[in-house]
C-alpha cells in the first residue's frame, strides 16, 4: 500500500504500543550537547542505569561554547563547568564527543549531516527543538526535553504519539535574492506558528527538488517554528550525492545497498496525506520578521499590517502600516543551525565583498562548525568578511540564543539569520530581533538599515 | 531535582494563577541565561524574570497568586525551545496543572514527564476562569484528569488532556523510563532489523 516516509520510518522503528497508548519508538541516532544533558546523566546515575547504545550516541559542545578566547579552561567559568561535565559524562558512559578543541566540533545540527551521521530513514532525537533540521535527509527527527534525553540514553527509545502528515509543495522557481529562509518564513507566515501542531511537514515540489541539502536543512530547521513536531524532505539523488564519502556514511558496496534502502523508505507517489498545501515559489520575496514570533513577517516590499499584534508592535517599536525596510540596525548576526553553513556564508560574502559594514553596526559571522570554518577560510571568505568589517568567530550557537557573551544590549536591533525573534532571545530582555536570510543580514550590515538585498545584487555581475 | 509527585494523578486542586496572552514561548518562561547550570536547582526563582522586570503587575509578581497550583494560560503556551527548564521551573514553583487553549507539543510532553497535566479548553471558558481568579484569587479550582471536568466557584466546563497522556496520569505511568526499559529484548529486535544498525 502506498505510504508516506513518515509512516514507513515510524513503523520500522515502533517497538510496541505502551499501556499509555503511546508508541515506544526506537531512536537510531541520539545527539547530545552540553546544555540539556547534564541533568539527564545525573538522573541516569541516580537510578544506576547505563547508556543503552553508546555507539548510537554522539556529543558536541555548541550552545554555551565561547566564539572568542577558546583556550581551555574557558574564561567563562560556567561554560568551562558545563563543557567539563559533558566531557566527564561522555568518558564515564563511553560516548564519542567532539569537544571544543576537536576539528569536528560545531552546532549539533550542522555536524550530524556534515559527518554523515544523519541518514535517510533514521529516527533522530536531540535535546534541542531544531532537531527537525535532520529531516532534510529524509529522517524523522525530534527535539526533546531533558527527561527524554534521559529516556533515550537509558533505553534508546521515546514514548511518542504518532503525527499526521501535511504535504507542502513549493513549485516553480525562486527569484534571485530569494532564499530557502524566505520560503520557510513564508510558509510559517501563511500556516501560522501553531499551524503545524499535531503534524509532521513533508516538503516537496519542484522548488524543493532543486534545492541543495543545505537549503533543505534551512527549511526543515524551522518546521518547529510553525508548530510542526518534525519536518522532512524525501531522499533523492541530491541526498545520496551529499552523503557519499562522509566519514560515518556507508562506503563501497554498502553505500549502494544503503541507497536502495533509502529509496524504499521515501514517500510513494500516491501516498495519502492528512493535509496538502501548495505555494508558488515565484511569488516569494525576501521576507523579514517585524514581531516577536517567526510568523509575524512581511515581504520586504510590504508594510506591517494595520492590525498587527499590539504587544509585538509595542515591543518592537513599530507603528502599524510601517515598513520594516529602512529600520536602522545595531547588530548583524550571520550564523546558527538555520543559516550558518558554507552556502550561507558564500551568499553573505557575495554581498559583503568590496563593501564596508556601516560604522554604527557590530557585525558577527559565526560559522556553524569548525569544518565550515576551514572550508570558508580555504575559499578566502573569512578575509572578505574581515575586510568588510565583520568579526570572524569560532563555531557555535552564539547569538542565536545568547548563552555566552555574544548578546544584544538594551533595546538594540539585530538583523539575524537565526530562527527565533522571541522577546529576550538574543540575551537582552528588551533586545529586538529581525529574522531574515544571511544575504539580507549582510546587506543590512552594510547599509546600516534593513534593505532589499535585490537592490545590492543588481550591482553584482552574475 | 524535581519536586514532582509519583503515582497516579487523578485530579489537581488548588488556587489559580491567570496568565493572559498567546504564544508565550519558553524563552520568556525561562530565559536562556538561567540554563547556565548543570542542575535544575533554583529555577523557580527565575520564572518569567524578564517579563516580571518589565511589568511590575505581571501575574507572577502578584502576591495574591502566591502558592497557586494551577496556571491558566491562552493559546500555544510553551512554544519555541524544547528546554525542560521551563516546566521544571513551573513545577518547582508549585504549579501542578496548566489549563489553556493549546500547548506546544514538546512543552506538553516535557510537563507530563514531570507529572504536570496540561488541559486544553475553549477560549470562552478560559476567559471566564481567568476573570474569576482575577476577581477572587482565593477560589479553589478542581481539575479532573479522568473526566476533564474543571470547576471553580460557579464555573464548570470540560477540558481535554490528550488520551495517551490522560491514561498515563491515571495509571501512574506518566514518567515512561521504566516502561521503556521493560522488555528491552524487543528493543534489540527492532534495532537489529534496521539495516543502518546491523550494517548495510
Ligand atoms: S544555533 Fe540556535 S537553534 Fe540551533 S542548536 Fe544552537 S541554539 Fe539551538
Amino acid at each position: 500500500m502506498a505510504d508516506t516516509l513518515f509512516h514507513k520510518v515510524w513503523n520500522r522503528h515502533a517497538v510496541r504500543a505502551l499501556s499509555s497508548g503511546q508508541t515506544q519508538l526506537f531512536i537510531g541516532l541520539h545527539l547530545i550537547h552540553e546544555v540539556t544533558s547534564p541533568q539527564a546523566f545525573d538522573m541516569l546515575r541516580q537510578h544506576g542505569w547505563r547508556v543503552a547504545y553508546p555507539n548510537r550516541t554522539f556529543a558536541t559542545v555548541d550552545h554555551i561554547v565561547p566564539t572568542l578566547a577558546r583556550r581551555r579552561p574557558f574564561l567563562d567559568l560556567m561554560a568551562e563547568e558545563m563543557t567539563a561535565a559533558l566531557e566527564r559524562n561522555c568518558r564515564d558512559f563511553g560516548i564519542q564527543l567532539w569537544s571544543s578543541e576537536s576539528r569536528e566540533q560545531g552546532i549539533v545540527h550542522i555536524i550530524g549531516p556534515e559527518l554523515g551521521l544523519t541518514q535517510p530513514g533514521m529516527t533522530i532525537a536531540c535535546g534541542d527543538s531544531h532537531t527537525s533540521t535532520h529531516g532534510a535527509f529524509g529522517a524523522i527527527a525530534f527535539g526533546v526535553g531533558t527527561s527524554q534525553v534521559r529516556d533515550v540514553l537509558a533505553s534508546q527509545c521515546l514514548a511518542l504519539d504518532p503525527l499526521k502528515v501535511r504535504r507542502i509543495d513549493v513549485n516553480g522557481r525562486l527569484s534571485p535574492g530569494v532564499y530557502a529562509k524566505d520560503v520557510i518564513l513564508t510558509i510559517i507566515h501563511q500556516l501560522g506558528v501553531q499551524g503545524g501542531v499535531g503534524y509532521a511537514y513533508e516538503y516537496g515540489g519542484s522548488a524543493i527538488d532543486r534545492m541543495t541539502l543545505e537549503e533543505r536543512m534551512t527549511i526543515c530547521n524551522m518546521s518547529i517554528e510553525g508548530g510542526a513536531r518534525a519536518g522532512y524532505v524525501n531522499p533523492d539523488e541530491t541526498t545520496f550525492a551529499f552523503l557519499r564519502g562522509r566519514p560515518f556514511a556507508p562506503s563501497g558496496e554498502s553505500f549502494d545497498r544503503a541507497v536502495d534502502w533509502w529509496r524504499s523508505i521515501a514517500s510513494d507517489p500516491n501516498a495519502p496525506y492528512d493535509d496538502r498545501v501548495a505555494l508558488d515559489a515565484g511569488s516569494i520575496e525576501p521576507t523579514v520578521t517585524w514581531g516577536i514570533n517567526p510568523g509575524q513577517s512581511v515581504r520586504i516590499s510590504e508594510r506591517i499590517p494595520a492590525d498587527g499584534d499590539r504587544e509585538a508592535l509595542a515591543f518592537m517599536g513599530f507603528a502599524p502600516n510601517a515598513h520594516v525596510r529602512g529600520t536602522p540596525i545595531d547588530v548583524a548576526f550571520i550564523g546558527s543551525c538555520t543559516n550558518g553553513r558554507l552556502s550561507d556564508l558564500e551568499e553573505a560574502a557575495r554581498i559583503a565583498r568590496g563593501h564596508h559594514v556601516a560604522p554604527h553596526v557590530k557585525a558577527l559571522v559565526v560559522p556553524g562548525s569548525q569544518g565550515i570554518s576551514r572550508a570558508a577560510e580555504a575559499r578566502g571568505l573569512h578575509q572578505v568578511f574581515i575586510d568588510a568589517g565583520f568579526e570572524w568567530r569560532g563555531a557555535g550557537c552564539s547569538m542565536c540564543l545568547a548563552m555566552n557573551t555574544d548578546k544584544l544590549e538594551g533595546r538594540q536591533v539585530c538583523a539575524s539569520s537565526s530562527n527565533r525573534n522571541f522577546k529576550g532571545r538574543q540575551g537582552s530582555p528588551t533586545g529586538r530581533t529581525l529574522l531574515m536570510s544571511p544575504a539580507m543580514v549582510a546587506a543590512a550590515a552594510i547599509a546600516g538599515e534593513v534593505v532589499d538585498v535585490r537592490t545590492m545584487l543588481e550591482e553584482i555581475p552574475a | 531535582m524535581t519536586a514532582s509527585p509519583a503515582g497516579p494523578i487523578l485530579a489537581v486542586a488548588g488556587r489559580g494563577l491567570p496568565l493572559r496572552g498567546h504564544d508565550i514561548d519558553t524563552d520568556r518562561i525561562m530565559p536562556a541565561r538561567f540554563l547556565r547550570s548543570v542542575t535544575f536547582e533554583g529555577l523557580e526563582q527565575h520564572l518569567f524574570e524578564d517579563d516580571r522586570a518589565a511589568d511590575p503587575r505581571h501575574p507572577f509578581n502578584d502576591e495574591r497568586y502566591a502558592g497557586a497550583a494551577i496556571l491558566i494560560v491562552n493559546a500555544n503556551f510553551g512554544c519555541g525551545s524544547s528546554r525542560e527548564h521551563a516546566p521544571q521551573g513551573l513545577a518547582q514553583s508549585g504549579i501542578r496543572a496548566i489549563v489553556g487553549e493549546s500547548f506546544s507539543e514538546i512543552f506538553q510532553g516535557n510537563a507530563a514527564i514531570l507529572g504536570v497535566p496540561c488541559f486544553a479548553a475553549d477560549p470562552l471558558s478560559l476567559d471566564r476562569l481567568q476573570t474569576l481568579v482575577e476577581h477572587t484569587p482565593a477560589v479553589t479550582i478542581d481539575a479532573h484528569v479522568d473526566t476533564g471536568v474543571i470547576s471553580a466557584g460557579p464555573l464548570r466546563f470540560t477540558a481535554a488532556v490528550p488520551p495517551a497522556l490522560r491514561d498515563a496520569f491515571i495509571s501512574g505511568q506518566w514518567n515512561p523510563t521504566a516502561m521503556l526499559l521493560d522488555r528491552f529484548d524487543e528493543v534489540r529486535l527492532v534495532a537489529d532489523r534496521l539495516p543502518y544498525v546491523s550494517g548495510f
